[in-house]
């Protein structure tokens, strides 16, 4: 139990005397994707083996959450060198502990290659995934066991907490958190010092803080792998919030769908409520505040902060009508700040490091770093942390390798259902909130999904709208009925029996949708159709008039060979609602 | 499911709606499913109507009014996996499985269920059956998963 700031420092000073840094450390990557490529195995035969040799006191073992390169999972990096291994086998676990445990050599075949170039790199530091990120949230990685509190406390955790707590005054720390330049990650990019401020000003005898980690959109994931990886980085995060903005209760709204990030958060609150550093006078001072996770049930609509409210609150999670602002009244009619996992992981950084040096990364207008999920069909697919203004085209090719199997890049899909696309003519579009906007799209949380020649747009319209549809809570009739046409014609489309005037009667719903709805995933739900219509309206036409789909996904349209293509003259079936 | 069984349950939770969610997944972890009988006990444990605590139950994804199968397999059907051909692996898995999703075959082997996004989009296609991840998942990868858990019985 910790009462007083001091203590931090001991503690610090205490492991690294009783457990002194072993000259060789292996480091092996045990995140979701780690384990569904098969970490687990690579962790034991690693446990058996030092064993067996007899290096169980001399070499160290370490498990840690996601290090972000996940097409190349499990994978290992062995410390102090930083020699990485990907893809292993268990098989290859004797001849590493050999080689280069042992003898200090690196073992060839185990090394990355570059796929484009052939160049072998043997440090993990060297590799061009690694090389171009600027990774302030994410580097921590590789060095905490999420399940020990003395990782975190040995990586200076909680060193800006116990400054925010003696060293600042509540309005400081917002004036730091303001000045810093912090936007909201979790997609609108609302500047976090004068959300905080709204709801510090508020008065009320009590105030709530929601640390938003119902990740929804699918393709994204750095939410729950941060969550997974770093638990306490968020915990820090909220405490700090909490103490600038006067809240003594704090939730942590996390998906089920991830329950890697469920059981790590919850043994990181757990250990910080039993070291003095949650509940009553944290660090001895006289703040007092709590953290409850309240897990997810499977409903995106719960991303949207008030239906993320009523869900805490026990009840159907439908949205509301915005104002009142969650600030003003929020759970339970209180007010309540609420930021997306990111963000929160930013505060304990900016604190530390001082606004002045947070602010001269990234743009004008957007700083710090951004993590980006890399997906689809991209080479090197993971988790990649860049500044804030890095170009479109530096993510894909110098850090993503470029598109796989030697296909052609089409459009990268960024924001998730609420989002839009950017097709090749935006690949030297420098990345912050303001210019993927302008550029029709939206940042969203940090979803990008490559897309080659062989994507269907008209038929990842639909998925969209399927997704959107499904998903919509069914209280406003706009984003209920209207979503569910839209669909509709989409489905149409792409079976061959769409209409020339189906373009003009998506635009049209799209607009009434945007405009009539209640909460965002309404108002956004329209964007994935209408930016592909504008994109790539001569896909949507080619399936309605020649009834072909070019990338050959759509079923429908697909000619067998030695088979006709299905006639096109079929009749197109009358829309439900003329 | 009897009275005496929810009321040790439901014990660990406080009386108020806030705990709902929590207190319907701890009685789909201990039965597999919420069984009906069980909405009268959980309406009165947190001082509500048991049409809410029903509302509440089919708003939400996760939770099951009827039992499942032995084995629940899961297909994601995410942006990432759709575009590296999940439609395809769905479609298979309907076959193989000859179910719907939210369906259980008539042998009561397995429940079919889709999820939006397992989060682990670099390995995709996802499959995770019972909570073991299978990761680019193949049309063929489909029949040997599936041949392999009615090996288990």
């Amino acid at each position: 139990m910790l009462t007083h700031p001091s203590q931090l420092t001991a503690w610090k000073a205490r492991i690294l005397e009783e457990s002194p840094v072993p000259k060789k450390t292996v480091v092996v990557s045990n995140g979701t994707c780690g384990r569904a490529s098969g970490s687990l195995a690579i962790i034991e035969a690693f446990g058996q083996e030092l064993e067996r040799r007899d290096l169980r006191e001399t070499v160290g073992l370490e498990v840690t959450g996601c290090h972000g390169f996940c097409e190349l999972e499990p994978n290992i990096v062995i410390y102090p060198e930083g020699i990485y291994y990907g893809r292993l086998k268990p098989e290859d676990v004797p001849m590493v502990i050999e080689k280069t445990i042992l003898k200090n050599k690196v073992v060839d075949p185990l090394v990355y290659a570059d796929p484009k170039t052939g160049r072998r790199y043997a440090l993990q530091k060297d590799i061009p995934f690694y090389r171009k990120q600027m990774r302030l949230l994410t580097e921590d990685n590789l060095r905490i066991d999420p399940n020990r509190i003395d990782d975190y406390v040995l990586a200076d955790g909680y060193q800006a907490l116990a400054k925010a707590l003696f060293d600042m005054t509540a309005e400081e720390v917002i004036r730091e958190i303001d000045a810093a330049g912090l936007r909201g990650r979790g997609g609108a990019g609302f500047p976090t010092g004068k959300k905080w401020e709204f709801c510090r000003n508020e008065s009320a005898d009590r105030r709530y803080i929601i640390c938003n980690a119902d990740e929804g959109n699918p393709g994204t994931y750095m939410d729950r792998s941060i969550l997974a990886a770093n638990p306490h980085s968020v915990i820090e995060g909220m405490i700090i919030g909490a103490y600038a903005i006067g809240a003594a209760e704090g939730y942590i709204y996390v998906r089920m769908e991830a329950p890697q990030a469920v059981r790590q958060v919850t043994i990181a609150r757990d250990q910080a409520r039993k070291f003095g550093l949650l509940g009553k006078s944290i660090l001895g001072s006289e703040f007092h505040f709590d953290i409850q996770i309240v897990e997810g049930a499977g409903a995106f609509v719960c991303g949207e902060e008030t239906s993320l409210m009523s869900s805490i609150e026990g009840r159907r999670a439908v949205s509301r009508q915005r104002p009142p602002f969650p600030a003003q009244s929020g759970l339970w009619g209180f007010p309540t700040n609420i930021n997306n996992v990111e963000t929160w992981a930013n505060v304990p950084l900016i604190i530390k490091r001082g606004a002045e040096w947070y602010s001269q990364i990234g743009t004008s207008k957007s700083k710090g770093t951004k993590i980006f999920s890399l997906v689809g069909k991209i080479r090197h697919a993971g988790q990649v942390e860049v500044p804030m203004g890095i170009k479109l085209r530096e993510i894909i090719y110098d850090i993503g390798g470029g598109i796989k199997d030697g296909k052609k890049f089409k459009a990268v899909q960024t924001g998730g259902p609420a989002g839009g696309f950017l097709p090749a003519e935006f690949l030297d579009l420098a990345m912050d909130y303001d210019n993927v906007v302008q550029a029709g799209s939206t940042m969203g949380s940090g979803g990008m999904i490559v897309l080659d020649e062989t994507t269907c747009m008209v038929d990842l319209a639909r998925h969209y709208m399927h997704f959107t549809q499904e998903e919509s809570c069914g209280k406003c009739v706009p984003c209920r009925v209207g979503t569910r046409q839209m669909h509709d014609i989409l489905v149409r489309i792409t079976r061959g029996e769409g209409e020339e005037e189906d373009l003009a009667r998506l635009e049209d719903l799209g607009d009434s949708i945007r405009v009539a709805s209640l909460c965002g995933l309404g108002q956004s739900a329209p964007n994935p159709v209408l930016s592909t219509l504008r994109h790539f309206r001569e896909e949507y036409v080619e399936h309605i008039k020649h009834k072909k789909c070019g990338a050959r996904v759509c079923k429908e349209l697909i000619s067998l060979p030695g088979q006709e293509a299905r006639p096109t003259d079929r009749k197109a079936k009358k829309l439900k609602h003329d | 499911m009897t009275g005496v069984e929810m009321d040790d349950l439901l014990r660990e939770f406080g009386r108020d709606q806030k705990h709902l969610t929590q207190i319907l997944h701890k009685v789909q972890a201990e039965y597999g499913y919420i069984p009906p009988q069980a909405i009268r006990w959980i309406a009165r444990h947190v001082n509500t109507t048991e049409n809410e605590v029903y509302g509440v139950l089919t708003f939400y994804n996760a939770f099951r009014l009827r039992p499942g199968g032995k084995h629940l397999v899961t297909v994601c059907q995410g942006t990432s996996c759709h575009v590296r051909g999940g439609a395809r692996i769905f479609d298979e898995m309907k076959k193989e499985l000859g179910v719907e999703p939210g369906e259980t075959t008539s042998d009561r082997m397995f429940t079919l269920e889709t999820v939006n996004c397992f989060g682990c989009c670099a390995i995709g296609p996802t499959v995770v059956i019972n909570g073991t991840y299978f990761s680019q998942v193949s049309v063929e990868d489909v029949h040997s998963i599936i041949a392999e858990y009615r090996k288990r019985k």
